[in-house]
């Protein structure tokens, strides 16, 4: 965090004034008030998770009866509320097997639409072949339909199949129980190829064209292009969409909701807002569970952060 | 590289200590009442008549969840075990919005337990009517009340499955023998014990109608009640918009609601925290006899604090919400209904089931719950509150009507009559007021 004061050099490339505009907001971020005003801030927007964290580790009748900064005048710690939350036989705990259920959408939710949209990707930026750019419009475009409008056609496309008149072009699915796991699966990934998609190909269409060339004249494949040359170059965007895509499907909760089969795919997030029972009394479980679904998307955050602001900037900031 | 990575084993490991430290001892879910299923529901005998299905599943879709499920899952579990029936129930929080998807994705479960009779009536076009069995199953058990409701069109539909009294006013009863109070049978008695515990230096009443994204219904049954004990064809009529929301009548009873619930004299912390304060705790002041009365169902005996004995000789009970004329004899109900969107052999059995004496009387002894099913004996309720409650319900002699706003369309029930409530405690607007605005909110 050392503040360069250099002069500009005269005549400066393209590039050096991007630069000198970062180093100039590096310097007004980085004084002192900045920093000051950026700790409030922090401490201001952390102190409800706070709380949460506190409350999730009070015994139920304190959390009912006071707040939780009584913590620090009446200190009580219990695991109890965790303990239930997670192992509970009762219909109201065992978030231990939407844990499970949530992993196991949320893998191949991110696995499926990253491997798809990087392959498509590199078609839509180094394959020629006709309609491409039309192709790239139609992706592009889809960004702009909102899932909750494709929910129930979706939903109507697994369980009554396709039908035009009398003719049967795809049957119904007739998935039932755990096995609905797959529709989850089909819709995150459909769901999230548009953006995937249109990210990466803004990032392979800034690859060199001469290494693509290159490697043509020494006789590689399309397919051995993707392997040797552009997969590697794109690791770090791959990684970003690969992030953004876990939070997206991590924290989803109506998918999952939709497709999936009752109890058996049900992830975190769609049981969190139903633990509080049918009467909504046992809210006191709530921040003991909201934890243990914030937990992985955060340690993720904290430990892959540079990867984020990569993923932010890639295809918005050119040059 | 070698710092992240360092972190990210620490983290890990953390969190692994945390599942582990947390894994230390299975919790133990002992609800209070929990029962057993009775020895007559774990006989096979009694379950041949609904034939064998082997491998054959069933899917419910309910609002009911956490403990109440379990019991509800315990108390037809021998009947999956005798029939072969694998009943995968699933309770949502959501369930007017997910049913709207699942019905309308194709996706709809093969039973649906309504709580608004308002709601499924929507789905008449999908839904399975009841078969003679059926039919004749509830005609047995349920008085002509509850019929109409699981009636769309002349057409019956479901039978009822739980039944809530909700005309309750929850109370100490140490606290009223103490001072010499007497229980309230009519109005205006109430009104002047109010006015008699008031003088003696304590709020007479409690309130809450917080109730997260539902903020506002207890106050709908605080109206309703008054109204239906004003004319139950008034009633009738309001819940069916054939006389408009903004009726002189209908006005009148908010503001003799109001007499209560918008009387600083009466309200503890005032009529300004009403619409703040969580309906589930909202009545915990009456153990500390810092107020004497809060009206609510008789669900509300399963939120007391842990160590409350709910009781006629306990620490709280409840009395039924006065009348307004003495001869009447009325009771606001609310429940759910099972309708079915498939006509498999397995769903019929699963309906004749849950229609029957075999399963009333099992689920009332799983755990706290009250049916209106004649076949009952209210004296295996698990709790004196739930005893009480299933007496009154299966009672022919009371007259029974279901939560209005379930059945008002949900543009009113669910979501104009609510907020209405909440302008109306907060002080903003008046009686009148919030009547017309209810009424124009009443689509056409």
């Amino acid at each position: 965090m050392s503040v360069k004061t250099e002069p500009r050099p005269e005549s400066a490339p393209r590039s050096a004034i991007g630069e000198s505009r970062g180093e100039r907001l590096r310097r007004l971020f980085s004084s002192r008030i900045a920093s000051a005003f950026a700790v409030v801030i922090a401490v201001l927007w952390t102190i409800p998770t706070a709380g949460l964290f506190i409350s999730s580790l009070r015994p139920e009748d304190d959390i009912r009866t006071s707040g939780w900064w009584n913590v620090f005048t009446d200190p009580s710690f219990t695991l109890d509320t965790y303990n239930y939350v997670l192992y509970s036989t009762s219909a109201g705990g065992g978030l231990i097997r939407n844990l499970i259920n949530t992993v196991v959408i949320t893998i191949p939710g991110v696995i499926v639409p990253v491997v798809f949209a990087a392959m498509a990707a590199y078609a839509l930026s180094w394959i020629d072949f006709k309609g491409r750019n039309l192709l790239y419009i139609a992706v592009f475009a889809l960004q702009v339909v909102p899932i909750q409008m494709a929910l129930i056609p979706l939903l109507s496309f697994f369980s009554k199949g396709l039908a035009i008149g009398d003719m049967t072009i795809m049957p119904a699915w007739e998935l039932h129980g755990v096995n609905t796991i797959v529709q989850v699966w089909i819709a995150h990934s459909i769901f999230g190829l548009p953006l995937a998609i249109f990210l990466l190909h803004n990032f392979m269409r800034e690859l060199p064209g001469d290494v693509m060339e290159a490697a043509r004249i020494d006789g590689a494949s399309h397919s051995q292009i993707f392997r040797k040359v552009v997969l590697p170059l794109v690791t770090p965007a791959l990684a970003s969409i690969g992030i953004f895509q876990f939070l997206w499907v991590w924290n989803d909760f109506l998918v999952g909701r939709t497709f999936g089969g009752g109890e058996a795919t049900r992830p975190l997030t769609a049981v969190l807002g139903d633990m509080a029972g049918t009467w909504g009394f046992g809210w006191t479980r709530l921040p003991a569970a909201a934890f243990i679904a914030i937990i992985v998307p955060l340690l993720v955050f904290l430990l892959l952060q540079r990867y984020f602001v990569r993923g932010l900037l890639a295809g918005s900031v050119k040059g | 590289m070698g710092k992240t990575r360092r972190l990210m084993y620490l983290a890990t490991a953390t969190s692994a200590l945390a599942l582990a430290a947390a894994a230390c001892g299975a919790p133990d879910d002992e609800g209070e009442g929990r029962g057993e299923v009775p020895d007559a529901a774990q006989d096979c005998a009694n379950y041949e008549d609904y034939g064998s299905f082997d491998g054959e599943t069933v899917t419910i879709f309910g609002s009911i969840r956490d403990t109440e499920a379990d019991e509800m899952e315990e108390a037809w579990s021998f009947f999956e075990e005798c029939t072969g029936i694998t009943i995968e129930y699933e309770g949502s929080g959501e369930f007017e919005a997910d049913m709207k998807v699942r019905v309308d994705g194709g996706n709809a479960p093969d039973i649906a337990l309504f709580p608004q009779p308002g709601l499924m009536a929507n789905y008449a076009d999908s839904l399975v009517p009841a078969s003679d069995e059926v039919t004749a199953l509830a005609t047995e058990g349920w008085s002509q009340d509850w019929l109409d409701y699981g009636t769309i069109d002349g057409t019956f539909y479901a039978s009822p499955n739980s039944g809530n009294a909700k005309s309750f006013i929850w109370y100490s009863p140490a606290f009223f023998s103490d001072n010499g109070y007497e229980i309230p049978t009519t109005w205006d008695d109430l009104i002047a014990l109010s006015d008699q515990i008031a003088a003696d230096g304590v709020k007479p009443w409690c309130a809450g109608f917080e109730s997260g994204g539902a903020t506002g219904w207890p106050g709908t049954d605080w109206i309703e009640d008054i109204v239906l004990r004003e004319d139950t064809d008034l009633y009738d009529q309001w819940v069916e918009h054939e006389i408009p929301f903004n009726d002189p009548q209908i006005v009148a009873a908010i503001e003799k609601a109001g007499e209560v619930v918008t009387n600083d004299e009466y309200m503890f912390n005032g009529v300004d925290t009403i619409s703040s304060t969580p309906f589930q705790e909202a009545g915990y002041p009456i153990l500390d006899n810092e107020c004497a009365m809060y009206r609510m169902a008789s669900f509300y005996g399963a939120m007391w604090p842990a160590d409350t004995t709910v009781a006629e000789d306990g620490d709280v009970f409840a009395f039924r919400f006065p009348e307004s004329d003495e001869a009447d004899n009325t009771m606001l109900v609310g429940g759910e209904f099972v309708a079915a969107y498939s006509d498999s052999e397995a769903t019929e059995a699963t309906r004749q089931f849950l229609a029957s004496e075999l399963y009333h009387n099992a689920r009332l002894q799983t755990g706290p719950w009250s049916t209106a099913h004649q076949g009952v004996d209210p004296s295996n309720a698990t709790t004196p509150i739930n005893e009480l409650a299933t007496e009154i319900l299966t009672d022919p002699d009371v007259t029974v009507r279901f939560d209005g706003s379930d059945l008002m369309p949900g543009e009113v029930g669910a979501s104009s009559f609510w907020t209405g409530v909440i302008q109306w405690v907060d002080g903003s607007k008046n009686a009148q007021e919030i009547a017309d605005d209810i009424e124009n909110s009443w689509p056409q």
